[in-house]
């Protein structure tokens, strides 16, 4: 199962949707604030940032209205497929 | 009803709440914290249509009812009336932003759910309709099943309406409430959805200028270069343009001491009043304005949406040391005050995450330094430009933040290796869309913090100051023997002084920083006080600036520098701490670890300045 395709591969500028989360592989809070922002199975996100200089961690993620920012061991828990 | 209804303000993060509360509450709110936490309590008195006081709450912003931070801990105690001492709510006032309806709307459910009075703000309508979105609070009301009223709070729109729902919230009749109870979160979420997609009347193609400046602020080489350029205009600006008002201050300072001294004669009461509380108090309310000057931009990132934005450019950075981007706002607002900084730690979930931003906050340089900073680089260091636009002063003064920031990152590296040692905390935010900060909110802000260092001003620096001058000045010297030298004070800084030679502290030194206990500022203070007894004639007239230039050596001046750099010479800052960490054993390790490195770079300093022959 490692050729899944997951959030943190994907390109800045490019869009995906959620299809399953690892929230095991999460501590139980940071679960609960994804879930509570609506980074959950089923959402269309697009990747608009990641990191400064060279790096590519945090990573900017918009969902509809709204941008949100986590590390990229997160969206490394989100499988994605291209929409 | 005899006591004032509480009417609580509820939403996600950045719905605009405190916008809201300030615009119906204005200036007469009520600061304090939750008995036990330190989550900040906003309150403030409002009428209803009728001429009913209530008293507004603005409750923590939160996502859910199942907290994921004390700040939401907070919020849904409070909100389901299981908040020890704090009444439950008669009407909640679900804040929602008018476009980010999807997100925020799942929340709205969750509290309409617990059958509580009920009224919806649709606020920050006006930023919608900007954005191409135009809604029909009439549908979203149906759907719902509670009144929803349009709000701009910043244009003070929609308040009388808002009003009016709350004094007829009472009496909502829930029967028209679709919403049940036991609903999970995505079916909440579709409902938001659909419910969101059915409000909508048109939507155009949206505004993308949020989406523009964010492909500057946030690019990966241009945002971090912005950023620190933003942070260099900051600390100039807390120089260069506080100058005329510190100059007008200074000047009412000195007709108030003249005039004591031609209304009262000679004596213990005219050098009471001109030597201990004028001299005293007044060298420290001279810094006001640059405090205003910084705070104002402090608020403005915040209220602007850049701080998160600044967060996000932050996190690889504390991510080195083992902290996140949320780290960052509660220091950075450390460099206004610790205090609400350490406060501000609330909002960041993981336990040693926390712990370890509180630990190294002290070393963010708080306005409370910059008053001492203040006088000794106006001493010391020559006011001139070393390149364009830049000032050596306000370079010096650039140097002591990162000093105290470098210093900081090192500590948090050490800390979380050492006794905050855990798993290394992930950084979740959500970066609100930008706005112009509304010109009232930020006067309130900065009113508030005017007025809490005017209080600090007036009491515990006032009392320091006083108490210090008593000390100071009995008791009396014989002819041709200093003052100072003679009196109480003088003797505990004899004491004092043996400890702090070694890294060249005069006896002025050791006699300041007694007092300077309380409060960093108050060091400043002292010196003027203790000059003020010690100086004749000539030497009175002369400002502190220009007695320190005489009288210290430039060394000595480094040294003090690099000590309050680290000293945490706070008692607010740990008690705190000690509330902050439930016990003693943080602060003290906090006390122990600062006064330590203070004593060493102030010796490095001391010792290094005189090796290069300064």
């Amino acid at each position: 199962m490692d050729t899944q395709l997951t959030l943190d591969q994907i390109a800045p500028g490019a869009r995906a949707e959620i299809i399953a989360v690892a929230w095991d592989a999460l501590a139980p809070e940071e679960a609960k604030r994804l879930r509570a922002l609506g980074l959950d199975e089923g959402a269309r996100v697009a990747v608009a940032h990641r990191g400064i200089f060279f790096g590519s961690d945090p990573m900017a993620i918009t969902l509809g209205r709204t941008t949100i920012a986590i590390r990229r061991a997160h969206a490394r828990a989100m499988q994605v497929k291209h929409p | 009803m005899s006591r004032v209804p509480v009417i609580a303000l509820v939403g996600n993060p950045n719905a605009g709440k405190s916008a809201l509360f300030n615009a119906l509450t204005g200036a007469r709110q009520k600061i304090a914290n939750y008995p036990g936490v330190t989550v900040e309590r906003k309150a403030g008195r409002a009428a209803l249509p009728s001429g009913q006081p209530i008293e507004l709450v603005d409750l923590p912003g939160s996502y859910s009812l199942d907290a994921a931070s004390p700040d939401e801990e907070v919020t849904s105690q409070v909100v389901m009336g299981r908040f020890r001492g704090e009444a439950m709510p008669e009407v909640l006032v679900v804040v929602v932003d008018a476009a980010n309806l999807e997100q925020h709307l799942v929340f709205a459910q969750e509290l309409i759910a617990l059958g509580r009075p009920v009224v919806v703000a649709l606020n920050m309508v006006d930023l919608a309709e900007r954005d191409g979105l135009v809604l029909d609070p009439a549908a979203l009301s149906a759907a719902l099943g509670v009144p929803v009223v349009p709000t701009v709070a910043v244009r003070k729109r929609g308040l009388d309406a808002l009003l009016e729902e709350i004094e007829k919230a009472p009496q909502q009749d829930r029967a028209l409430r679709h919403e049940v109870a036991e609903l999970s979160l995505p079916e909440r979420r579709l409902n938001a959805h659909n419910m969101a997609t059915g409000a909508i009347l048109s939507e155009t193609a949206a505004h993308r200028w949020h989406s523009r400046l964010d492909k500057v602020l946030l690019n990966p080489w241009a945002g971090p270069v912005i950023l620190l350029g933003l942070l260099f205009v900051m600390f100039q600006a807390v120089f260069a343009w506080a100058d005329p008002f510190i100059a007008l201050i200074e000047g009412m300072i000195e007709t108030m001491i003249g005039f004591v001294e031609a209304t009262l004669p000679a004596g213990i009461l005219q050098d009471f009043l001109t030597q201990g509380v004028l001299s005293g108090v007044g060298s420290v309310i001279v810094f006001l304005p640059q405090i205003i000057i910084l705070f104002a931009f402090i608020l403005a990132m915040e209220q602007s949406g850049y701080m998160a934005r600044a967060a996000f450019l932050m996190d690889r950075l504390m991510a080195y040391v083992g902290l996140s981007g949320r780290s960052f706002i509660p220091l950075l607002s450390s460099f206004a005050c610790a205090i609400p900084g350490i406060m501000a730690t609330r909002a960041i979930a993981d336990p040693k995450d926390r712990l370890t931003t509180i630990l190294i906050a002290p070393l963010m340089t708080c306005s409370a330094r910059l008053p001492v900073y203040a006088v000794i680089i106006g001493a010391f260091i020559p006011a001139r430009t070393v390149g364009p636009g830049i000032g050596l002063q306000g370079l010096v003064l650039f140097g002591l933040y990162l000093f105290g920031i470098v210093g900081a990152m090192l500590v948090a590296l050490v800390l979380r290796r050492t006794v905050t040692k855990g798993a290394a905390s992930g950084f979740i935010m959500e970066m609100p869309r930008y706005q112009v900060p509304p010109l009232r909110d930020l006067l309130i802000g900065l009113w508030q913090r005017a007025f809490i260092f005017l209080r600090r001003a007036g009491t515990i620096i006032f009392m320091a100051t006083v108490i210090l001058w008593v000390l100071l000045s009995f008791p009396k010297a014989d002819p041709g023997e200093s003052q100072v030298e003679a009196s109480i004070a003088g003797h505990i800084a004899d004491g004092l002084n043996v400890v702090m030679e070694p890294i060249g502290f005069n006896h002025e030194i050791s006699l300041a920083l007694i007092p300077a206990m309380a409060a960093r500022e108050v060091a400043v203070s002292a010196l003027a006080t203790t000059y003020a007894i010690d100086g004749d004639e000539d030497a009175q007239a002369a400002g502190l600036t220009e007695r320190l230039a005489a009288d210290w050596s430039l060394p000595t001046a480094l040294a003090f520098l690099a000590w309050f750099v680290f000293a945490p010479q706070c008692l607010s800052t740990i008690a705190v701490a000690r509330r902050e960490t439930n016990g003693w054993k943080w602060p003290v390790v906090m006390l122990a670890y600062l006064f330590g490195l203070a004593y060493v770079f102030a010796g490095i300093t001391y010792w290094g300045a005189l090796a290069l022959g300064l």
